[in-house]
């Protein structure tokens, strides 16, 4: 829960931390209603209850270091910039989207940004942040003001074969990324001690040598400084870190999902353990917000996401003209571009 | 020109891209201190220090991913997967990645990525180690593949590889690396998705690629003796494909015979004879056939496996049936 002093805190960015976390909550909660009435197709996975750590980790990240997502991933888009509409066209398959309709909700990329994707297949985004890190160590040596990279995968990720590959690789070749496990305690309806046979997930990179912790994912100041530590590892001594977040999924896997696995206790912990109400309540006890300011923030959240689903909304279907763009960098002559039923080749009749 | 080996060929390549751009670097297992399974990177990483040519742990999955991420920020690394059997470890990666990132990211990132990796059966290296599985790979939009059956298309090709923006698997082959031909000497750069005719005929287009378009131009030179006059086409570029060329082949001779190291059913042999019975389909005089590899695993007695595979007696005689009265 959120207990970090908060009077070392600039009340001004205490208060944007909240607005962030504001406008995710707002933004997912709208997503899940746009999912029931079909306006998202494919899967919406929702960073509701994770919100303390999205807004933690990104507030830890500069401007000029890299974000490789999950699917899981709206939140972090949001927080680390990227225009709502944007995102929600995104969402809704839209020209303007972020990854101009071709990505839907697990595939979000700005690299004005330096999103480099959220990514579909479990575990896919991990050797490539480990490669984006490499890149950077090629180009220049550890600095404190190095850029740096971080990874975010899933609890039940840290089972498979690639995220244990690319730990090792990153500390036998020194490489500033910070691999972040968000744990959210289930992987689909897979509790973590039936997946992982080593539940504290962060001593699996102790295999690699490679520090690590296990912090409060509900507290957001708390994964902004260990995030922050990691990520001055990263930069100035090229150390990569395995942090670890436990928070809890306030919904399904997926918008559709009824979530029936849960216990009544589970449910309970749940209204608990809510990060946003939580951290609201800490910022009013401390003189930071005032109820009537937080209230405005809420407000101000529900009115952008109202006016992101009417960009949304306007935004037009990509052109089927367009379907073969952005497939290749170089297309060839020799491509075929035919839709179904149409010829392959030139030739007909003599 | 100068005569060069097929391996001299990608060595001295690699060697002249490594210089040209700092961005391009060398990715693989035991291609450093050991220099290569196969001898490609031999004093590569003695001229060139361990930031250009990285020998990596056995992890295909995660260095073949790395380096999808590493070319995302603008490098351009050429990885060395021991063989394509080996790839099946990292083609979530290949497939899921590297294929779809310019595609998922609506063109926001490229990936100039190179996969170098050898197939082919005939060393007695039986059946894990001795497959063609190259066209798992051309199936896939984003990908291109392409596969040198000359020493001057093992520069040309490589070459224009390393300088795609996208990602290139190139496929090389076992038997192919001591085979010796004249290479352009100074810049050379083939345009991928370009099949090339290696020699010209009147009666039958045989096609091929890789290890197969060698021994068909082989073939085609012995049936000249007696009065059969074989085009031979090379496909050089399995994606893109070059329909044009192979259509416009077969409309002049009215007759195809496919080789193809690959297994018959859903080969690469599949797509092209569906292509011609399309492209050339009133000029045909006889049924597309083809030549591909018996549908085993590989095995390892030398009997065995020389049954399986094609060879010129097996595409001289199917030649000879397509050919019929002529």
């Amino acid at each position: 829960m959120t207990s970090t002093d908060l009077t070392r805190e600039d009340p001004a960015v205490l208060r944007q931390y909240y607005r962030q976390m504001a406008l995710i909550r707002a933004f997912e909660l709208r997503a899940a209603e746009m999912y029931t009435r079909a306006r998202i197709g494919g899967y919406c996975h929702l960073n509701l209850g994770e919100e303390a750590t999205v807004v933690g980790l990104t507030a830890a990240l500069r401007d000029e270091d890299y974000l490789f997502a999950t699917y899981r991933e709206h939140g972090y888009a949001l927080a680390r910039g990227a225009d709502p509409g944007r995102v929600m066209a995104e969402l809704f398959g839209r020209a303007d989207g972020l990854s101009r309709g071709r990505g839907g909700s697990m595939h979000l990329f700005d690299t004005a940004i330096r999103l480099l994707g959220g990514y579909g297949i479990v575990g896919g985004q991990i050797p490539l942040a480990t490669g984006a890190a490499f890149a950077l160590a090629y180009k220049t040596g550890p600095a404190p003001d190095a850029p740096a990279v971080m990874c975010l995968l899933g609890d039940a990720t840290t089972n498979i074969g690639a995220f244990h590959e690319s730990l090792n690789l990153a500390a036998l070749w020194h490489l500033p990324v910070v691999y972040v496990i968000v744990n959210n305690q289930l992987g689909m309806g897979t509790p973590v001690e039936a997946a992982a046979a080593e539940p504290e997930l962060w001593k699996r990179g102790c295999a690699y040598r490679m520090p690590g912790q296990r912090v409060d994912g509900n507290d957001v100041l708390t994964v902004r400084d260990a995030a922050r530590a990691a990520l001055d590892r990263a930069r100035a001594q090229h150390q990569p870190t395995l942090l670890e977040t436990v928070s809890y999924r306030l919904r399904g896997h997926s918008v559709v999902d009824p979530a029936r696995y849960r216990t009544a206790e589970d449910t309970e912990r749940l209204r608990r353990d809510d990060p946003l109400p939580a951290f609201r309540n800490h910022l009013v006890a401390a003189g930071v917000l005032t109820d009537e300011a937080a209230q405005e923030i809420d407000a101000e959240a529900d009115k952008a996401v109202a006016a992101a689903v009417d960009f949304a909304d306007t935004s037009p279907a990509p052109d089927v003209t367009t379907l073969f763009d952005h497939v290749y960098a170089t297309p060839a002559a020799s491509m075929y571009r035919g839709l179904p039923g149409d010829p392959v080749t030139g030739g007909g009749p003599p | 020109m100068t005569v060069l080996s097929y391996r001299q060929a990608l060595h001295d390549t690699l060697r002249a891209e490594l210089q040209r751009d700092d961005n391009v670097f060398l990715l693989g297992e035991e291609i450093g201190v050991f220099e290569g399974s196969y001898k490609i990177t031999a004093g590569l990483l003695a001229e060139f220090g361990p930031r250009r040519v990285r020998d990596t742990p056995i992890c295909e999955e995660g260095f073949t991913g790395l380096a999808i991420g590493a070319a995302m920020m603008g490098l351009r690394p050429v990885v060395e997967i021991m063989t394509i059997n080996f790839s099946l470890l990292a083609i979530d990666q290949i497939v899921n990645n590297a294929a779809k990132l310019r595609s998922l990211s609506g063109g926001q990132v490229s990936v100039p990525l190179v996969i170098r990796t050898p197939g082919g059966g005939g060393q007695q290296l039986s059946a894990t180690h001795s497959q063609n599985l190259e066209v798992w790979y051309a199936h896939v939009p984003g990908l291109k593949v392409v596969a040198p059956a000359t020493c001057a298309d093992a520069k040309g090709l490589l070459t224009a590889a390393i300088r795609d923006d996208d990602p290139v698997l190139v496929l090389e082959n076992l038997a192919l690396y001591n085979t010796k031909g004249e290479v352009p000497d100074g810049e050379h750069v083939a345009e991928i998705g370009r099949a090339a005719v290696l020699k010209p005929g009147r009666d039958i287009t045989i096609i091929g690629y890789s290890r197969a378009a060698v021994i068909a131009l082989d073939v085609a030179r012995h049936l000249e003796d007696d009065g059969i006059s074989a085009e031979v086409v090379d496909l050089r570029s399995l994606r893109p494909l070059d329909r044009d060329t192979i259509c416009a082949s077969v409309r002049k001779t009215s007759r195809a015979v496919i080789v193809e190291d690959d297994w018959l059913s859903y080969g690469t042999g599949a797509e092209l004879a569906a292509t011609i019975q399309e492209g050339a389909f009133d000029y045909l005089d006889a049924p597309v056939r083809r030549v591909a590899a018996a549908e085993v695993p590989l095995p390892y007695a030398k009997r065995l496996e020389l049954a399986a595979l094609p060879d010129a007696g097996a595409i001289t005689r199917v030649i000879r049936q397509t050919v019929g009265g002529h």
